[in-house]
């Protein structure tokens, strides 16, 4: 889950790490009574989880409270890159001397953890990374022992910070660590990392992702979901267990595996190709099994979507065999009764085939479409969809 | 042959008493795995009834750790059944057993405790400088050497055995393959799993495939994420002589949010299946649109193998086996 901008400084400000003052505000009068509280020069900062939102508009200084109301009042509402801004942060103004670049993330390719630094931070540093590598240091390292002292020197001095700036520098990165550590982060990027005029380090802005996985043991993160934002079907789905992601197009897909479901989605797109581009209109993984029960909270859930013309459902008898899973589904449309009104091309592969296609055969729904083969049934599928 | 794992490996399982413990260890006894015991240190001493393949009673002992099974059985694989609370514990007692392998079927083990858990495997080398504990999974299905053993969760009636090598990111798409390829058969399965930290890679399996002198072709099933497929693909161009077929899930997946600049500064690749295909192509594997397109080009390039001897080897066989079975069919007729 990634962090808007706030939570992140919240984050940082928790575990210590220098931060300025910040206060969230979802309307122009809290924006002003913010930066009353704040007290001169602050920033109005769209909360959207994208980047480029200065280059939209999205940041702005404000001198007086009552410009930091008009600044929210054009700020709250606006469109970033497809992202409504529905909350500002109202953030003390710093006096920047310099600004660097500081991250930790998981390096996937080589199975550790990455510090990447560099002096010359900013909005650019990708661009930075590609034509300058030499001015970005890449410290790799063991997630057992993490970011010492000594780690943390080694990579502002390669980073080419002088001996008096090294240690306020440490303090920061293992402040951060820390932070990466106890939280159970996958990334902390501070991009600006600044040096203020009287010579502190601050970390002006946070991109923080913490690992779902790890909810077990962070009752605190369940505090941080914008729920706000979440998509009214997908958080139906989620209170089921379900692994929901709505799509724009009108097959709704139901599969077990996240593997075979995204494929699935892949095969009804190519299919939808010759039926007038029909594409997916959701990915829906109900897991190894495919009970009775977690089918119909599935195919509730797909109903449910305005935009689903037909219903591709498509599974792998592997454990659980086929049918079981024929079974399933024909428990699950007499549980949803009425409210099954789209055609379900039902395609079962795996163990117990014959069985499940007997199964199906033989309750005779009027709803329900057999196909053979995967291929076969996405273009059953985008094909009804198509109607 | 077949790679990690044969009908000699002596397998305990980690969580042989709870449900998914006791539920698979009675589906791998099934499919022939030589189960020795299991482990958990709150039920030390005692043991659990299953069925072997014939159908007999057997008693599995538990043991009170990983270290204790091993001394008693000699046991070299570990399948961890285990949950994401106690998964990180449960493989470092593994690791510091220093058991060849340890399959860890756990779903949703925080990215952190992984990362952990593999750096501390890199850590207890033996005299070759390679880690004596090589790790498959975690959240992924496991590995079968049909008709031989198997150490996870892959339905084991699927398929047969044969000369084919599979490596995937994903189970149920494994399955698929698997099912559709049951005729020619697998040499070796192994579901790598789709976790941002993994033990064994596409590339390990790769290499070991390629060593096998059973295994005559190499199916990759890869999604989008990372850039393990396009890692794959450059060791394929300089180390693999086999014909390999690949599959990529994930086309039309919603793009995921990326936050920051990090994550692209590192890759350094977008991780799309456009991407992953792209790679795999300019390193001459053929990559299907579908699993059952990938599935044809794995069937057609085994048909043209027949030139290897291997290959040839197999079809003179199965040529003489024919021409027996008519000759009996035409004795019966007489």
């Amino acid at each position: 889950m990634d962090l808007y901008e706030y939570q992140a400084r919240d984050l940082f400000e928790a575990h210590g790490v220098p931060v300025l003052a910040g206060i969230v505000a979802q309307t122009p009068e809290e924006a002003k009574a913010a930066a009353e509280q704040i007290g001169g020069v602050v920033v109005v900062k769209a909360q959207v989880k994208v980047g480029g939102r200065g280059k939209a508009g999205g940041v702005k200084l404000a001198k007086t409270a009552d410009e930091a109301y008009e600044h929210a009042k054009s700020i709250l509402g606006m469109d970033i890159k497809g992202h409504t801004v529905h909350r500002v942060m109202i953030a003390q103004g710093a006096e920047i001397a310099e600004e660097y670049y500081f991250s930790i993330l998981l390096d996937r390719a080589e199975r550790n953890y990455l510090a990447m630094c560099s002096k010359e931070g900013g909005v650019e540093i990708e661009q930075l990374a590609v034509e300058s590598p030499e001015k970005l240091v890449r410290y790799n390292f063991d997630p057992n022992t993490g970011i010492d002292a000594d780690a943390a020197a080694e990579i502002a001095t390669q980073a080419g910070f002088s001996s008096d700036e090294v240690p306020a520098l440490v303090e920061a990165f293992q402040k951060l660590w820390g932070a990466f550590a106890a939280e159970d982060a996958t990334l902390v990027e501070v991009n600006p990392l600044v040096k203020t005029g009287d010579g502190a380090i601050i970390a002006l802005d946070g991109k923080v992702t913490i690992d779902e996985n790890a909810a077990f043991r962070q009752p605190a993160h369940a505090d941080l979901v914008d729920e706000s934002a979440e998509d009214p079907l997908e958080a139906k789905a989620k209170e089921n267990d379900l692994n929901y992601v709505k799509l724009d197009g009108s097959v709704g897909i139901i599969g077990n595996g996240a593997g075979l479901v995204m494929s699935t989605l892949d095969v009804v797109a190519y299919a939808g190709e010759a039926h007038d581009g029909v594409t997916p209109a959701n990915f829906l993984d109900i897991g190894g099994g495919a009970s009775a029960e977690v089918m119909a909270n599935g195919l509730d859930v797909i109903l449910g979507d305005d935009q689903v013309k037909s219903v591709f459902v498509n599974v792998f008898g592997g454990i659980t065999s086929c049918d079981a899973v024929a079974t399933g589904i024909v428990k699950a449309l007499e549980i949803l009764g009425d409210t099954a009104t789209k055609p379900l091309v039902v395609r079962l592969d795996g163990n117990n085939v014959d069985e499940g296609r007997r199964i199906l055969k033989e309750a005779n729904h009027p709803l329900v479409i057999t196909a053979d083969t995967m291929d076969g049934g996405a273009d059953k599928a985008a094909e009804l969809a198509n109607k | 042959m077949s790679i990690y794992l044969n009908k000699d490996s002596k397998v305990i399982v980690q969580g042989i008493t709870g449900g998914e413990g006791t539920k698979h260890t009675a589906l791998m006894l099934k499919a022939g795995t030589n189960i020795v015991g299991g482990v958990n240190a709150r039920k030390a001493g005692t043991t659990v009834a299953h069925k072997d393949k014939t159908g007999h009673d057997v008693e599995l002992p538990v043991f009170g750790s990983v270290t204790e099974a091993m001394q008693k059985t000699g046991a070299d694989v570990s399948v961890a059944f285990v949950p994401p609370k106690f998964a990180k514990d449960a493989a470092v007692e593994a690791i510091e057993a220093e058991i060849g392998l340890l399959v860890i079927i756990t779903e949703g083990i925080p990215v952190q405790d992984s990362a952990e858990l593999y750096n501390l495997s890199l850590t207890k080398t033996g005299v070759d400088g390679k880690p004596r504990t090589r790790i498959i999974g975690p959240n992924c299905p496991g590995i079968i050497t049909p008709g031989e053993s198997l150490a996870g969760i892959t339905p084991a009636n699927i398929t047969n055995k044969g000369p084919v090598g599979l490596v995937s990111k994903s189970g149920t798409l494994t399955y698929q393959m698997m099912y559709e390829l049951r005729d020619i058969g697998f040499s070796t399965s192994i579901g790598i799993g789709g976790d941002p930290v993994i033990g064994t890679t596409h590339i390990d399996a790769l290499e070991a495939f390629e060593a096998d002198p059973d295994t005559e072709a190499i199916v990759m099933i890869g999604e989008i994420g990372g850039d393990a497929e396009e890692r794959a693909a450059e060791y394929i161009k300089a180390h693999v002589t086999k014909p390999v077929v690949g599959y990529v899930a994930g086309f039309t997946a919603p793009e995921g949010k990326t936050m920051g600049h990090a994550g692209a500064i590192v890759s350094g690749s977008s991780g799309t299946a456009e991407a992953k295909k792209e790679a795999l192509e300019a390193a001459g594997v053929k990559v299907g649109k579908t699993p059952s397109e990938t599935a044809q080009l794995l069937r057609e390039i085994y048909k043209g193998s027949g030139s290897s001897p291997v290959a040839g080897a197999a079809e003179t066989v199965r040529d003489k086996a024919e021409t027996l079975v008519e000759k009996v069919k035409d004795t019966f007729k007489k």
